[in-house]
């Protein structure tokens, strides 16, 4: 430790007597945030959540926005003009720019299909419907299965967890081996059960995502429930007379609200996820209709001759769900600051 | 523990009861009849087959009876394939599911802890990059996605693999690769986060300042320990291992159980369904009861409580 700290002159600065009387040591510099605005600024910090976000903004305002502007109409049917590869104006690299290998040769498909002046942003498929309409009207019903899985987490799932979590005892014995035999049957057979009974389709799925979803988020709510029950607040809540009902709304919910947040968002990937795969081995969403699980196995078929078909629904599939995960890491981060570090 | 243990397992044996009494009765609900050609049969031959399969009597006997034929593993005959029984219709297909299965378990999770440990020790490096950005996309892409890219890529233009089809261990590659993404995403990411949370923690220091080498430190303290919860998310991993079976084998056109369960609903096979649904929840029930009871093993505290979570 021989060597001293040499700092510049102008470091430090001798404070008078009237600026002493003016400076207020007890101010707090910077504005005093709520738990809500704090999380906010820590989810803008992060950028990988921060473009999910805008990713998933850009993808629901297509999907939803393509039941007033839709390039093509999802379902109509054009033979003439089948299996064309895609075509984006103004972009020559092979793969988007309309042609195909044919016998060793690139073409112009679009020539060869009489359809020059026209361009398929996606291309379209074996009956000549515009894949980029199928995949908005895909992505479309995945976001309104996520939006469903969602709401039932929130009602199913908060409430069960916080009743049974705050009765404990022998209600709360019951409900949670209720639990357990819901979570020790696979989802999948579950889902298949229901769809024989009822009719493949977006009602059946739904109602099976109704069944299922919403056991995880119960487990978790129950569990924090349980901790937060113990804490002074509540208690002194209980001795002040106030209604079960208004201390669960005014002081658990907000208190369980980063867990709830969280788990949302993983609950969403998990209920697309489902969808696409009942849709994909032909016992979801049925034809005409289309899902991106259906759309993804309609292009498995020609995907060594026409792999566009398949790579599309698939990017676009993964995107959304890439997206939701890092929200959902993002939300974690932002909620729960211990995580981080 | 034996007491512990025999709570566990009068539990399964409750939640196996449920399901068979719940299927039972759904599949009792289903329209149609399972004769192919009521029109040209008589009234009589229709009874005489309902009183060969038991079908003539009330429903209650009939619950029964199936209940006491699936204790002894007799789920009744396929109506698929006419006079086959669906015990024995299942039991060859068994073997190829849990071989491929079981793979896609042990190479996921081997390799995913590999990635995540590697990942929490060269914290906020390249090295923590990739092993983040291999577990995302793990998770992003779905099983099936995968399956379609591996068998045309790996399997059709590269050669290295048969596309399809099921004969020795070469068969069984991709799809065991297709089947071990999720869990080698998800214990990767796991193991990662317990690991940062070890190493920081002061028996690491302590073993730091005796002077141990750096592997040493990461084999015996911060490896063993930040193994004990992956425990915990086995049985959700067998799940989606389940799930993904069900598509994986589709596609590569393995005789196992996911794919006949896949069949058998498109054709109506009840019976099948049926028992196909009450093997898969035992054997994620097993599953279950294996992983609790390892974890009670492993974390004395949990014996004392007799409570898993």
């Amino acid at each position: 430790m021989a060597d001293t700290v040499k700092l510049p002159e102008d470091s430090f600065k001798r404070i008078s007597g009237d600026d002493r009387a003016s400076l207020d040591s007890e101010k707090i510099a910077a504005p005093s945030l709520t738990f809500a605005q704090d999380a906010w600024r820590r989810l803008k910090k992060n950028k990988g959540a921060w473009v999910s976000l805008i990713v998933l903004a850009i993808i629901f305002i297509m999907a939803f926005g393509s039941l007033v502007v839709s390039p093509h109409n999802p379902n109509a049917v054009n033979p003439s003009y089948a299996n064309l590869p895609s075509k984006i104006p103004g972009v020559n690299i092979n793969g988007f720019n309309g042609t195909l290998v044919q016998a060793g040769e690139r073409v112009d498909a679009y020539k060869q299909a009489g359809a020059s002046g026209k361009f398929y942003i996606m291309g379209t498929d074996y009956l000549g419907r515009d894949l980029f309409s199928r995949v908005l009207y895909g992505t479309r019903i995945s976001l309104i299965i996520a939006l469903v899985a969602t709401l039932f987490d929130l009602t199913i799932g908060v409430t069960y967890g916080m009743f049974s979590g705050w009765k404990g005892g022998r209600v709360d014995t019951f409900m949670q081996r209720v639990i357990e035999i819901i979570l020790s049957i696979p989802n999948l057979v579950v889902i298949v059960l229901l769809i024989l009974i009822l009719k493949p389709g977006m009602t059946s799925i739904i109602i099976a995502i109704a069944l299922t979803s919403w056991v995880n988020m119960a487990r978790l709510v129950r569990a924090q429930t349980m901790e937060i029950k113990e804490q002074e607040y509540i208690l002194a809540a209980r001795t002040l007379g106030e209604r079960p009902l208004k201390i669960a709304f005014k002081h658990l919910l907000p208190n369980l609200s980063s867990v709830i947040i969280i788990n949302t968002m993983f609950t969403i990937p998990n209920a697309i996820f489902f969808e696409a795969t009942l849709s994909y081995i032909g016992i979801g969403i049925s034809s005409p209709q289309a899902s991106l699980g259906t759309l993804l196995n309609d292009g498995q078929k020609n995907f060594q001759f026409l792999p566009y078909q398949m790579w599309w629904p698939a990017l676009i599939l993964s995107i959304i769900m890439l997206a939701f995960n890092l929200l959902g890491d993002g939300l974690r981060d932002a909620f729960d600051p211990r995580t981080k570090e | 523990m034996a007491k512990y243990l025999a709570k566990r397992i009068f539990y399964l044996i409750l939640t196996l009861f449920i399901v068979i009494t719940v299927t039972f009765f759904l599949m009792k609900l289903l329209p149609g009849t399972p004769l192919t050609n009521q029109a040209k049969l008589s009234k009589s031959q229709i009874a005489l087959i309902y009183e060969q399969y038991g079908l003539d009597k009330p429903v209650w006997q009939q619950y029964l009876l199936y209940l006491a034929g699936a204790v002894r593993g007799n789920f009744g005959t396929s109506f698929q394939f006419s006079d086959q029984p669906v015990s024995y219709l299942l039991s060859s297909r068994i073997g190829p599911s849990l071989q491929i299965g079981l793979q896609a378990m042990i190479f996921g999770v081997i390799l995913g802890i590999i990635v995540g440990a590697f990942g929490a020790m060269r914290q906020n490096t390249w090295v923590d990059t990739t092993a983040t950005v291999v577990s995302i996309l793990g998770i992003s892409i779905p099983s099936f996605v995968l399956a379609v890219l591996l068998q045309y890529y790996l399997g059709l233009k590269l050669g290295w693999f048969p596309i399809a089809e099921w004969g020795g261990f070469i068969y069984t590659v991709l799809p065991t690769l297709a089947l071990g993404a999720t869990p080698l995403a998800e214990s990767a990411r796991f193991v990662r986060t317990e690991m940062v949370d070890v190493l920081s923690s002061d028996y690491i220091e302590l073993a730091k300042a005796k002077g141990l080498s750096r592997t040493g430190i990461i084999y015996h303290h911060a490896l063993r320990n930040s193994l004990i919860p992956l425990i915990t998310i086995v049985g959700p991993l067998a799940v989606n291992i389940m799930t993904g079976s069900m598509v994986v084998e589709n596609i590569f056109s393995i005789p196992g159980i996911g794919e006949q369960f896949v069949k058998s609903v498109l054709t109506n096979d009840y019976p099948t369904i049926m028992g196909l649904t009450i093997i898969y929840s035992f054997m994620l029930c097993v599953v279950l009861l294996i992983t609790d009871i390892l974890y009670g093993i492993v974390d004395p505290r949990i014996r004392i409580t007799g409570k898993a979570n």
